[in-house]
């Protein structure tokens, strides 16, 4: 039931691209991003796609995880192809004219560039989570954003709730489950009936679960502070986050992949 | 008459998976109506698996569950009046409250069965004495409640719904013996006042040693032994072997048998312990005097 | 002996028109002592409690935890470190997603540097058996591995005390054992000072010392057997005595007279030999 769900999408494993530190894999990833958004050629797009499948490759990260990746976006990709395909108007005669739909090359063309960004996107940033723990996808944020403690940003909370809510999403699965096991056994109908229906035999498993999950913050925060919590001032980590060669040298032959990409704007004539 | 049948059920989680387990292995049961069942065992032995079988939460994937002599899954219209039949009450029960007034959380049931307005309000009233449960408290909102209250409630939720048979998970997990005294009481009368049949799922034997009729000891994910109570606590040592620690009299009964003293080691009871003390010691005075 | 904690006529409500929950509460704690506090539920054992970490300080009356009083704020870290907390639900006292992180949680909170926090906890994880886990996630160990987790988690701060809440009301026999026992072999083997709150009669008997608590008051305190000899007073306060001491005192009931205080199974086997033998 509701405990089969992966949550954080993480695999576990023992590759490079695992092993790399987590700032410098979402910086990479942030980074992979902005090359998409400048890539406006097919050689450029061609190039990115090649660039992923290799790191893939290297994290042994089966391919067909991507599909259950994309699968969900798949509205959202034709929504794109919709929007593109019909609205974008080119200059010269369209190539199909059907009663007031007229599609043009520019549009055909826009759109296998949305749909190519859109896919590697997706699968670019998949994999970012694929290959790190949350837990080290949380430490890596939190030292990352630290600057932004200057300007008074909450980076130590923002990464404390992080942390609370990865401890308790299985708990409170659990729970859920456990709650809705109870309702049914008084009689209620979760899976069948109208819509409506449907929303109001909701009530009977929310309303528990929000009191559970207050009671339950309530004495975690006793707990904490009972373990002398009073806020990120003068904290120490158990785990310091430690640059390594490997760490640079890949990050260094990224880069170096970036700029081949991004360079061949100038050499190839844009599409869109 | 059997009310509640097991036959050749069969239970294996994450099947295919890396932390495939097998929960029950092959378990056949008869429940006779109106016993009072003790189950024990340790965690993990498969007793929460089974009970979840009993009322359809669970489908089985080997095997077939029979209430009054007819499979649940295939000769009953509809799953839900099973589980009307068979009141599952879960662990910390509590944490299911919901409604406004304790009145309406535990009309909650009864309303799903479709039954009338009058029935129903005969249903909570009837529910709400078998537990305890005052007027007042009926009024007032669930979440003011002490702790036993609470569970009392929930208790009275599934009463209400007058189930043939009531199966109890740990009811009395983290209240005090007053608490723990007060539920079991009810619930005993419960079983004597309408017929009903009782499973009670329990760690402390001495609750178990108190109330049931038949004992069912699990193992493993199959049956160590279902008999009557003093059969199975007769088993002592095998019991105490499992790590499924015996009531304390027992345990002193056992000790004075080990010293030579010719005396039964069934007790589970202080008051039958306190007999069979007795008895013994009038004998033996009443052999010194002759 | 010297005392850790002390509380001196200690009287508590939530608000100023609530009842009183507890009621000039005057209690010593000794070092190194194993104390039990016993009552049924809703007799303030719990609010007590929070008062030795100052969760909670007294309406009026002083709670003192080596001769620091509760209520000076600035001190409340200090207060904290040597007297930890343990609760009833494991599962909402565990911060992180894995074992060691979690343990470490005081640890990172009062700036330990990272290698001694690194000895520290494994120390705590030694001590309290869960070494072996401490890679895991909390949500894949069972309730008394995450119990001794939570254990962990405060011992690791080397508190000179271990406030524990009913720590296995929500536990299974097994579970129940591994965590008392650890409980034991902490106040034994590491000197560590313990006040257990628990209702499972069972579970105090262990204890050098047993406070027994009602309705917000200190009814009496003794040692095991002087409080469980009391077969009648403690059933009056809806409260269990040993099967043994039961026993012991539904045979007196016709007309003999036995001891109420052969607590142990031998103890009570040996007089009945006696009893019957005799």
């Amino acid at each position: 039931m509701l405990k089969d769900i992966t949550i954080g999408q993480h695999f576990p494993g023992n590759s490079p691209v695992h092993k790399l530190d987590a700032r410098f894999k979402i910086l990479i990833t942030i980074g992979y991003v902005v090359v998409l958004f400048m890539s406006t050629n097919f050689v450029g797009l061609a190039l990115s796609a090649v660039f992923l499948l290799t790191v893939y490759k290297i994290s042994k990260i089966p391919l067909k995880m991507l599909k259950k990746s994309l699968k969900p976006m798949m509205p959202l990709i034709f929504f794109t192809v919709v929007l593109n395909l019909f609205f974008i108007k080119g200059p010269g005669a369209p190539l199909i004219s059907i009663w007031k739909i007229k599609i043009y090359l520019e549009g055909v063309l826009f759109c296998v560039v949305m749909v190519a960004r859109i896919i590697l996107l997706i699968c670019g940033t998949s994999l970012l989570t694929y290959t790190t723990s949350p837990l080290a996808l949380t430490d890596g944020l939190e030292s990352l954003l630290k600057p932004l403690n200057k300007i008074n940003f909450p980076v130590h909370e923002m990464s404390m709730m992080m942390t609370i809510a990865l401890r308790f999403i299985p708990t409170l699965i659990e729970e859920t489950d456990k709650i809705m096991s109870a309702q049914k056994s008084r009689g209620a109908m979760l899976d069948s009936g109208k819509f409506k229906d449907r929303i109001k035999a909701l009530v009977p498993i929310l309303i528990p679960l929000f009191i559970s999950s207050f009671r339950r913050a309530t004495e975690l925060a006793t707990a904490m502070e009972c373990r002398c919590y009073h806020g990120g001032e003068g904290r120490t980590r158990l785990k310091q986050l430690v640059i390594t060669k490997s760490d640079i040298i890949s990050t260094v032959l990224c880069i170096i992949c970036f700029a081949i990409i991004i360079s061949t704007r100038s050499f190839f004539t844009r599409v869109i | 008459m059997s009310v509640l049948k097991v036959e050749n059920l069969s239970y294996t989680y994450n099947v295919g998976m890396p932390g495939e387990t097998k929960a029950l292995n092959n378990i056949n049961i008869d429940i006779e109506e109106g016993t009072f069942v003790g189950v024990i065992g340790h965690t993990g032995c498969g007793k929460s698996t089974l009970i979840g079988h009993f009322n359809g939460l669970t489908k089985p994937q080997q095997g077939r569950i029979l209430l009054d002599g007819k499979d649940i899954w295939t000769e009953w219209e509809d799953i839900r009046q099973v589980r009307f039949n068979v009141g599952l009450v879960f662990q910390y029960p509590e944490y299911q409250l919901f409604e406004e007034t304790c009145y309406q959380d535990i009309a909650f049931g009864p309303k799903n069965m479709g039954l009338s307005e009058e029935e129903v309000d005969k249903r909570v009233k009837m529910a709400a004495k078998f537990c305890g449960i005052t007027d007042e408290m009926l009024k007032g909102s669930p979440f003011d409640l002490s702790g036993g209250q609470k569970r009392r409630i929930a208790i009275a939720g599934i009463i209400a719904m007058m189930p043939k048979v009531l199966v109890l998970d740990e009811p009395c997990a983290g209240l005090d013996p007053e608490g723990r005294e007060l539920i079991l009481s009810q619930v005993k009368n419960y079983q004597l006042t309408t017929g009903a049949t009782i499973i009670l799922v329990s760690h402390s034997m001495e609750d178990i040693a108190n109330y049931a009729d038949k004992v069912l000891v699990m193992e493993h994910g199959t049956i160590y032994k279902y008999a009557k109570t003093e059969e199975v606590f007769k088993d002592a040592e095998n019991l105490s072997r499992m790590g499924l620690g015996i009531p304390d009299v027992t345990r002193v009964f056992l000790k004075l048998k080990e010293k030579g003293v010719n005396i039964a080691t069934d007790v589970y009871t202080i008051p039958y312990a306190v007999k069979t003390l007795l008895k013994y010691k009038q004998e033996k005075e009443a052999a010194k005097n002759a | 002996m010297e005392n850790i904690l002390k509380a001196e006529n200690v009287w508590f409500r939530y608000t100023e028109e609530s009842d009183w929950i507890l009621k000039g509460i005057n209690l010593d704690v000794k070092k190194g002592e194993f104390l039990a506090i016993l009552g049924s539920n809703g007799c303030g054992k719990s609010t007590l409690a929070k008062h030795f970490n100052a969760i909670l300080v007294p309406g009026k009356g002083d709670v003192t935890v080596r001769n620091i009083n509760t209520k000076e704020e600035e001190k409340l870290l200090d207060i904290r470190q040597k007297v930890g907390m343990v609760f009833q639900n494991p599962d909402n006292q565990i911060v992180a997603t894995i074992v060691e992180d979690d343990v470490a949680f005081a640890l990172e909170n009062i700036g330990v540097s990272p290698k001694e926090m690194r000895e520290r906890i494994d120390d705590a994880m030694k001590k309290t058996g869960i070494y072996e886990f401490r890679n895991k996630a909390p949500h894949n160990l069972s309730g008394g591995q995450k119990q001794r987790v939570a254990i962990a988690g405060i011992i690791a701060m080397r508190p000179e005390c271990i406030v524990l809440d009913e720590p296995t009301a929500m536990l299974d026999p097994m579970g129940r054992e591994a965590v008392i026992n650890t409980i034991k072999s902490l106040n034994k083997e590491y000197g560590i000072t313990v006040v257990l709150i628990t209702h499972y009669m069972d579970e105090a008997a262990q204890a050098d010392r047993i406070v027994v608590m009602n309705e917000g008051r200190v009814e009496k305190i003794g040692t095991p057997k002087e409080i469980f000899s009391q077969v009648e007073w403690i059933k009056s306060l809806a409260l269990d005595v040993p099967q043994t001491s039961d026993l012991a005192w539904q045979i007196n009931q016709h007309g003999y007279n036995l001891s109420t205080s052969a607590i142990s199974i031998d103890e009570c086997a040996n007089q009945l030999y006696k009893f019957l033998e005799e």
